[in-house]
């Protein structure tokens, strides 16, 4: 029987050099083994198989396939065909457009003031202090509970009349403001909430970069006479690069599927102005019934990530399996 | 020169920076605790008393929004829901993709890169955008209001980061150990099952923990699949009631409260397990 041999780390889903033993000890019977590995293999693989492509590749065909036909979502497959009709539908919809800027809007707002902020924190946590532990335990905690009831939460707190933000504003002298319920200041509100929930995720990934990193290099960069902020433009950040490239990344396309937060804080609202695709999507299809057109709007989203995937995993992320320093937590779990 | 520089700045240094560096985290800190402190002290006032005073402490205590709230058939259900639904999830989805990793950990085979690429790529393709299908799909199986009609799908989702994980954990078991357990008259499965499994333990129980987290906070499928109300989950749960009871914040917040203690109690337990998964799951992702 043949076998790939360890010890190797697979660092991204990238083809890993195959490693194969020598040819196996002759045995009488060589035929029956191959038959057997053959239907080993076939075994253990067909539960895979069949949910992947059940539940996964066959949903994302068939909202490829929808996404040209105009439907109501009834039966298992679409019969009126209407060629891109329905993409160029989108690109006449207001709402649309905007999901798309204001997706921008908070990808750009993520990547200056979440990710930057995170670093921080986690490379002042990086440092010994006291009671460093709870404060990791603690700035993770939001990301364990459910977007639905950071929402939740949120709306009460930032609400106009009962909420305690306005409170404190006022207590600060700082006038009210209507945080969820103007369209001005809802895109804000909502970046707040996903800082809220996401910035202990970014803030323990960069935890773990800055712990691989070996002491030696930057105790020999400040031997050398490197201030601190030396090291860290220097050593620290080149060497967190991966695991800044990943955190991008994972903002990103976190960033193109946002549903729930929205869809329990806003609903989308007020007249649209804090509405996601996946909102504009949902809407469309599962209240209006225009699956066709939904399906679009889905097929937007699955471009959009494999595009952004695919361009970066080839032109930035590529970069990170040349060097094997740079390969950060390779030979960690 | 600069050495003597930095050693006369470094003592005034030692005093400013720690404190610098505590503001800043508790800062932090703060932002963070303060919507679960509002929301577990809200959850003991009445609606006057949320309204006259959203700071303080309560005055009186009134624990009723909570006593209600566990005392309602409802939530227990969810929680119920919530648990069956996610345990069964990381079973299953730990159980298929432990075989597949298994095969393409130590097997070679024509098309083994390939096939494992395509289950990786799973990685990429967000649950909102095959959420429409999925549900035209659920519905010609009749999986609708069918707790397996979150279960599957759910695992079929998950099996690429946990494939990817479990199989980047059996590369790393020496082969000599399966050698001497194929000496020893061990077929493939049961080197599979009576050495690799037990040896993967820590990697089994990292991909569980991240299994049953994402179930856990699934809203969006959930949502589409059940109609009924029987198999709310918790967030499905904690949604309907909030605009339910719109009017009546008090009572919210306590449900809220009450629906998070699952999920950060479960935190708490397997903190390390979930880190180290979520970590490999982004640095192998």
């Amino acid at each position: 029987m043949k076998t790939t041999k360890g010890p190797e780390s697979a660092v991204t889903a990238s083809p890993v050099p195959r490693r194969l033993v020598p040819p196996p000890q002759p045995r009488p019977s060589k035929n029956r083994g191959k038959a057997r590995k053959r239907i080993t293999i076939i075994l253990f693989l067909l539960p895979g198989v069949i949910l992947f492509s059940l539940l996964v590749l066959a949903p994302i065909l068939l909202a490829m396939y929808s996404s040209v036909f105009k439907w109501n979502g009834f039966g298992l497959l679409p019969t009126n065909f209407v060629g891109l009709d329905n993409f160029t539908r989108l690109l006449d919809n207001e709402i649309f457009l905007g999901d798309l800027r204001r997706g921008a809007l908070l990808i750009v707002l993520s990547l200056v003031v979440q990710l930057p902020l995170a670093l921080a924190i986690a490379l002042l946590l990086n440092q010994k202090m006291r009671l460093r532990a709870l404060y990791r335990l603690l700035f993770f905690a939001p990301y364990v509970l459910s977007e639905v009831i950071a929402a939740v939460l949120f709306s009460m707190l930032l609400s106009p009349e009962r909420g305690l933000a306005n409170e404190v504003l006022g207590f600060l002298g700082l006038g009210s403001s209507s945080f969820l319920s103007e369209p001005e200041t809802v895109m804000f509100s909502l970046f707040i909430v996903i800082t809220w929930k996401y910035f202990g995720f970014y803030v323990i990934l960069y935890l773990a970069g800055r712990q691989s990193i070996p002491k030696e290099l930057t105790e020999a960069a400040q031997i050398d006479g490197c201030g601190p902020w030396h090291v860290f433009r220097y050593v620290t950040l080149p060497l967190l690069g991966p695991t800044i490239r990943i955190t991008i990344f994972l903002s990103v396309i976190g960033t193109i599927q946002l549903f729930d937060l929205v869809y329990v804080l806003t609903g989308g609202g007020p007249v649209h102005a804090s509405e996601t695709l996946g909102v504009t999507m949902y809407d469309i299809g599962f209240n209006r019934f225009q699956v066709g057109y939904a399906s679009a709007i889905s097929v937007v989203m699955f471009l959009l990530s494999l595009v952004f995937a695919i361009g970066y995993q080839r032109f930035v992320l590529k970069r990170d399996l040349d060097g094997a320093t740079t390969t950060m937590g390779g030979g960690r779990r | 020169m600069s050495v003597h520089a930095r050693e006369r700045r470094s003592t005034p240094a030692r005093i400013v920076r720690p404190i610098a560096l505590h503001t800043i985290v508790i800062v932090i800190g703060v932002f963070i605790m303060v919507p679960i402190v509002y929301g577990i002290l809200g959850g003991f006032k009445d609606n006057p008393q949320l309204a006259n005073n959203p700071i303080g402490l309560p005055a009186p205590w009134v624990p009723e929004n909570y006593t209600n709230v566990l005392a309602s058939s409802d939530f227990w259900r969810q929680v119920f829901n919530s648990s069956l639904i996610a345990l069964s999830t990381a079973l299953v989805t730990v159980a298929v993709s432990a075989l597949a990793a298994f095969v393409f950990a130590r097997f070679a085979f024509r098309g083994r890169e390939l096939l494992f690429t395509i289950f990786a790529a799973g990685l990429m393709f967000p649950f909102a955008v095959a959420i429409l299908p999925l549900f035209i799909i659920l519905r010609f199986f009749g999986l609708l209001n069918n707790p397996l009609g979150v279960i599957l799908p759910q695992a079929a989702f998950g099996l690429a980061l946990t494939i990817i994980i479990l199989r980047s954990f059996f590369r790393s078991i020496p082969h000599e150990v399966e050698e001497a357990a194929i000496l020893d008259g061990c077929s493939p499965f049961g080197f599979f099952w009576r050495i690799l499994l037990p040896m993967a333990r820590p990697a089994l129980a990292t991909v569980s923990v991240l299994a049953v987290v994402n179930s856990w906070n699934n809203f969006f499928l959930p949502l589409v699949v059940f109609n009924d109300k029987v198999w709310w989950t918790l967030p499905v749960g904690v949604q309907q009631f909030s605009g339910q009871y719109s009017a009546d914040t008090a009572k919210i917040l306590a449900y809220v409260v009450l629906a998070m203690i699952p999920a950060l109690a479960f935190y708490a337990v397997a903190e390390r397990q979930l880190i180290g998964g979520l970590t490999a799951g982004a640095t192998k992702g």
